[in-house]
């Protein structure tokens, strides 16, 4: 019974995984000259590839921003919606909708948004005659609109999962905050804060896991660019090994990116899960 | 209600708050249904005079082969939720109902595609795929997404729920051990059924990097890789047809999930509560 699963689980997910790492450490095959072993080839040039660290440094910023503004969001948008708000209903959906949405779809919406002349964003800012902006040809701006749309995308599911633990305290714990005349900033800081804390580490892991996993608008929008400006790992992976057809380097790639997951498990396992214990 | 007697009402910043990121979070949408529904000199002028129009729907869907792309997608995101379905059911099954040898080892194996989905591989996925002449085929789209880890975990859990004297009677009126999965332990996980039915669907309708790879022909794209297609192949740059075409392939979704919001929400609840 268990066999069709896991012959499936192996032949897709830990050959792959394990074929990954010996390939890193071989050439590229080429129709006359078959796959030899290169040692460390790929990684030295993987250590010159300027593409390279530009997409591990765009990575790690990208990172930085998406992880803390998505789940910041979450937690006051579930936070109100678990209130009594006027339009609660609306409010939820409106939060919601990005996630059930394709990112390839909502990619081209945005794409459209940040379009110079046209786009909404240059209308917008035209009325308050604020100069164009060329917000995804712009090196300074484009890895923050890819930012901003992931960040919409995400915020929303991530809700979800704050709003099912706030559902499941208990009110008697507000009522005797309020008795205690605990004000609003009181309550969450010092109560709700560390309730939601196995939330909060649930949905950083998938966080951080989406921010090295999530290249969709990438394509559609900017294809890395302008000059790289917003190329991922994943993005520069896909690039190397489907565009450049390079599969020794293209290996050597995927196992940094492997590296980057297993460091994240491996801090869920041994670092977070102990401080979840209150 | 009434236990909530105490929480106060939100104060009106936090309304405004609300309503104001909520208008932020829906203003992309309702702009690209009003692009879509309008002639395409008005794609970015506003204006209540501007006439309603399906035409650029129309062009859309005569433009590239959507029919052909649709019918891929819903043919690919059946047989994978279907395959899963079948496949982790056993699977999970197997691991509550019985004991071997290696039972927790092998289940450690299965939780590291958790952290590890096919995405990442897809390099040699695909040299795997094109070894067993599986590319440009909806299967070899498919087919790393069987085994779902995810699904395996989610139906251990909630079958280990399930009260051991349902499956001593069933087994007293001598039913086999798939008459109690089917009978007993199927029937009693149908909400975790209906919640991982609806992540799959929306997650696989979605999926666009390993399609994108593993497809190079209108047989077997499927919707999101044939939008970037069509909308990558210079269609000038004509707002109007891409947001339909976008709108068109978003619209299933949308359609389920304004129908069955409360559901939708409770599943992806469900699903990410361990």
């Amino acid at each position: 019974m268990l066999l069709p699963a896991l012959v499936l689980l192996v032949a897709f997910t830990h050959y792959p995984a394990v074929a990954t790492i010996i390939d890193s450490f071989m050439s590229t095959p080429k129709p006359n000259r078959p796959s030899v072993f290169v040692g460390l080839d790929n990684y030295a040039s993987m250590v010159e590839d300027p593409i390279f660290w530009q997409a591990l440094r765009n990575n790690l910023w990208f990172a930085l921003a998406t992880i803390p503004l998505s789940i910041g969001l979450a937690l006051s948008m579930a936070l109100w919606v678990n209130g009594r708000m006027a339009g609660r209903g609306f409010l939820r959906m409106a939060y919601f909708t990005p996630t059930v949405l394709p990112m390839i779809a909502v990619a081209n919406i945005w794409l459209f948004f940040y379009t110079p002349t046209y786009g909404l964003l240059e209308q917008i800012g035209g009325l308050f005659g604020l100069p164009s902006q060329n917000w995804l040809g712009d090196k300074a701006t484009a890895l923050a609109s890819i930012t901003v749309v992931a960040v919409w995308k995400e915020a929303g599911f991530f809700m979800i999962f704050y709003l099912a633990a706030l559902q499941g305290i208990s009110p008697s714990l507000r009522e005797a905050a309020a008795i205690e005349g605990a004000g609003r900033w009181f309550f969450f800081r010092r109560v709700l804060w560390p309730l939601l804390m196995p939330t909060t580490i649930f949905v950083s892991v998938n966080a951080v896991i989406n921010a090295f996993r999530m290249v969709d608008h990438v394509v559609v929008m900017t294809r890395g660019g302008p000059d790289n400006a917003t190329s991922l790992l994943l993005y520069h992976l896909y690039e190397v090994g489907f565009k450049y057809w390079d599969q020794g380097y293209a290996a050597a790639i995927t196992v940094v990116l492997l590296g980057a997951l297993a460091t994240v498990a491996l801090a869920q396992f041994f670092v977070l899960d102990k401080k979840a214990h209150y | 209600m009434s236990a909530s007697a105490f929480q106060q009402r939100s104060p009106v910043v936090d309304t405004l708050a609300a309503w104001l990121l909520a208008i932020l979070w829906v203003l992309p949408l309702v702009y690209a249904v009003w692009t879509a529904f309008h002639p395409s000199e008005f794609s970015a002028k506003f204006s209540l005079s501007a006439p309603l129009t399906l035409e650029n729907f129309e062009r859309a869907w005569t433009a590239a082969p959507f029919a052909r792309y649709f019918l891929n997608t819903t043919v690919l995101v059946a047989m994978i939720l279907s395959a899963q379905l079948v496949l982790c059911t056993l699977a999970a099954y197997a691991f509550v109902r019985y004991e071997f040898r290696g039972k927790s080892f092998l289940f450690a194996l299965v939780l590291v595609q958790l952290m590890i989905m096919p995405d990442i591989l897809l390099v040699e996925n695909y040299k795997t795929m094109s070894q067993l002449g599986l590319i440009d085929t909806l299967i070899g789209i498919g087919l790393p997404y069987f085994a779902s880890a995810f699904a395996i975990f989610l139906l251990r859990q909630t079958f280990k729920g399930i009260p051991k004297e349902l499956v001593e009677a069933a087994t007293m009126e001598g039913a086999s051990s798939l008459q109690i999965l089917w009978r007993v332990y199927v029937p009693l996980a149908k909400p975790v059924y209906v919640a991982f039915s609806l992540v799959s669907v929306s997650y696989h309708w979605n999926n666009f990097l390993w399609p994108l790879v593993v497809t190079n022909s209108v047989n077997s794209r499927p919707l999101t890789v044939g939008l970037q297609v069509f909308a990558s192949t210079d269609q000038g740059i004509d707002w109007s047809i891409i947001t339909a075409a976008t709108l068109l392939t978003a619209a299933p979704l949308l359609a389920a999930f304004v129908l069955f919001q409360r559901q939708f929400v409770q599943s992806f609840m469900r699903a990410g509560i361990k």
